[in-house]
């Protein structure tokens, strides 16, 4: 279905009666290409790349709930690429330029807004080590300002600079970053997959994974076997349990992060502030609502939902860095399950099953990611070796002693 | 959640640090041959089990035990609570 303001126009004054689902609801063929495991974000993105990019369409998407359902709804829905190391900052700038065409690529509004990312510091040190940070930046093609309290003064003057145990120093602005429509993207990427002739099937559970002399040939789903040529995980969240099926231990755990919405005022907040020495981050939505969030609970759970003591923790964080926020209430609050990996990075890369791929890992920042990990989990699976930016995302690289250690954390800060 | 301390009783989980899997118990042999793939495997790869499991918990804002606290991941119940250093004597270590 293709959109206009005619139709807009004419559905209006017919009561709108006339709208079409906007992609079909396909039973599963016996035989696929590609299966792509997982209707998130990043597997939609990787379908839709598969069949624009590579003209691959005997493809499907098997979710077991509805398009969507887990973290891409569940994100506070961030865009950025301010990443230090060569084996991260390619690949998020790469992300960065797919999401500022995105809108126009595959026809949907997304809402992506460029309203500025600053990531603000405390001290001569961390100053000097965010200075690094944005000459990485730039290396790799980015944007970043190395703001001074002036700076922060006049893009936030409502913070509390004066903060006895972290006053506001300045901070490393990234112009290009902001916020994004969690949901339409996904549903932008779905539709884009769908006029391609790939199958979106919903409600198809992945229950086990037909392997034969060590080669992936198919899956055990809800809906009956599926064989397939390839078979592409993308279930980050979900993965420990997913890849155990196929007898796989991985670097990961998962993990429980927290997010809140508060209820909405009037435009205060001039992009996404982050406030690392707090565990603090926020930007307002488009509605007004303030959407913030912190660090994760920190134990393993699969449960959607996180507990109390991370909810005081973020809120007196926010408190700290914004007093002004203390008379917003709270309107909602939601838990979403990442992926731990080990070194706090990702992984796109072949398993020790051939056939079968993973994507996942992503952490606490997926979303960012979703257009350039579609786009390499793509250009892996179409031809079998890694996009050029995403080829230390491997599952092997703490065997081989080449970690990406962003922040020198994974699950937990004790492993480095 | 609410860690029912062998010790000291109920007690909020906010107190406690969390480390892992309980298997972190039990370290691979440094002198083994295959030494190397045993600490990788220990050190960074995980079961990650959806349902119970057993996992170490430190009292940090307590008494500093170590607990070996048996949970579910899917619903946050916790089923039994023990004494790390139970766990390792009862399994034949010698602390």
């Amino acid at each position: 279905m293709k959109y206009s303001g005619w139709k807009v126009l004419r559905q209006a004054l017919g009561g709108n009666k006339g709208w079409e689902p906007v992609w079909r609801d396909p039973a599963p063929k016996p035989a696929y290409d590609i299966i792509v495991v997982g209707g998130g974000g990043h597997g939609l993105a990787t379908a839709y790349y598969l069949a624009k990019e590579y003209g691959l369409t005997n493809v499907a998407v098997l979710e077991k709930s509805w398009l969507a359902s887990g973290n891409a709804g569940r994100n506070t829905t961030i865009i950025r690429s301010n990443y230090l190391l060569p084996g991260n900052e390619p690949f998020y700038e790469l992300s960065m330029k797919l999401w500022e065409n995105l809108e126009q690529d595959f026809n949907y509004n997304a809402m992506v807004s460029q309203r500025g990312v600053v990531n603000l510091y405390h001290s001569d040190p961390q100053r000097d080590a965010f200075a690094r940070r944005g000459n990485a930046m730039h290396m790799a093609g980015a944007d970043a300002v190395l703001l001074d309290e002036q700076g922060i003064r006049e893009l936030c003057p409502f913070l509390d600079f004066d903060n006895a145990r972290f006053p506001v120093k300045g901070g490393l602005w990234q112009p290009r970053g902001g916020t994004a429509r969690h949901d339409a993207v996904a549903w932008g990427y779905a539709r884009g997959a769908d006029q391609r002739g790939v199958d979106l099937i919903q409600n198809c559970e992945v229950t086990g994974f037909q392997v034969k002399n060590g080669r992936c040939i198919g899956v055990e789903t809800a809906r009956g076997p599926i064989a397939a040529k390839k078979v592409a995980v993308c279930v980050a969240g979900s993965s420990g349990r997913v890849m155990a099926q196929a007898g796989l231990r991985l670097p990961i755990e998962s993990h429980v992060l927290q997010a809140f919405v508060s209820e909405g005022l009037k435009p205060i907040i001039p992009g996404v502030v982050t406030f690392g020495a707090g565990h603090f981050y926020i930007s307002q939505s488009d509605k007004g609502g303030l959407v913030f969030g912190g660090d994760i609970d920190g134990y393993n759970t699969y449960a959607q939902r996180g507990n109390l003591p991370v909810v005081e923790d973020v809120c007196e964080s926010g408190m700290a860095l914004m007093p002004m926020i203390g008379r917003a209430r709270l309107l909602r609050m939601w838990g979403g399950v990442m992926d731990m990996s080990m070194d706090g990075s990702p992984f796109i890369d072949k398993t020790s099953v051939d056939g079968l791929y993973f994507n996942g890992g992503w952490c606490y920042g997926g979303f960012k990611a979703t257009p350039a990990s579609g786009w390499c989990y793509a250009h892996l699976l179409a031809k079998d070796e890694p996009h050029p930016v995403a080829t230390e995302l491997r599952l092997d690289r703490f065997k081989r002693g080449h970690m990406i250690d962003e922040k020198g954390a994974g699950a937990q800060p004790n492993l480095h | 959640m609410i860690i029912n301390h062998p010790l000291l009783g109920p007690r909020d989980a906010a107190e406690f640090v969390y480390l892992g899997d309980a298997s972190l118990i039990d370290r691979p042999d440094w002198q083994s041959d295959t030494a190397a793939d045993d600490f990788y495997e220990y050190q960074y790869l995980r079961d990650n089990p959806a349902g119970e499991t057993r996992e170490l918990w430190f009292h940090e804002q307590g008494d500093r035990s170590w607990l070996v606290v048996t949970r579910n991941t899917l619903t946050h119940e916790i089923t039994k609570v023990e004494l790390a250093r139970d766990v390792a004597l009862a399994a034949g270590r010698d602390r």
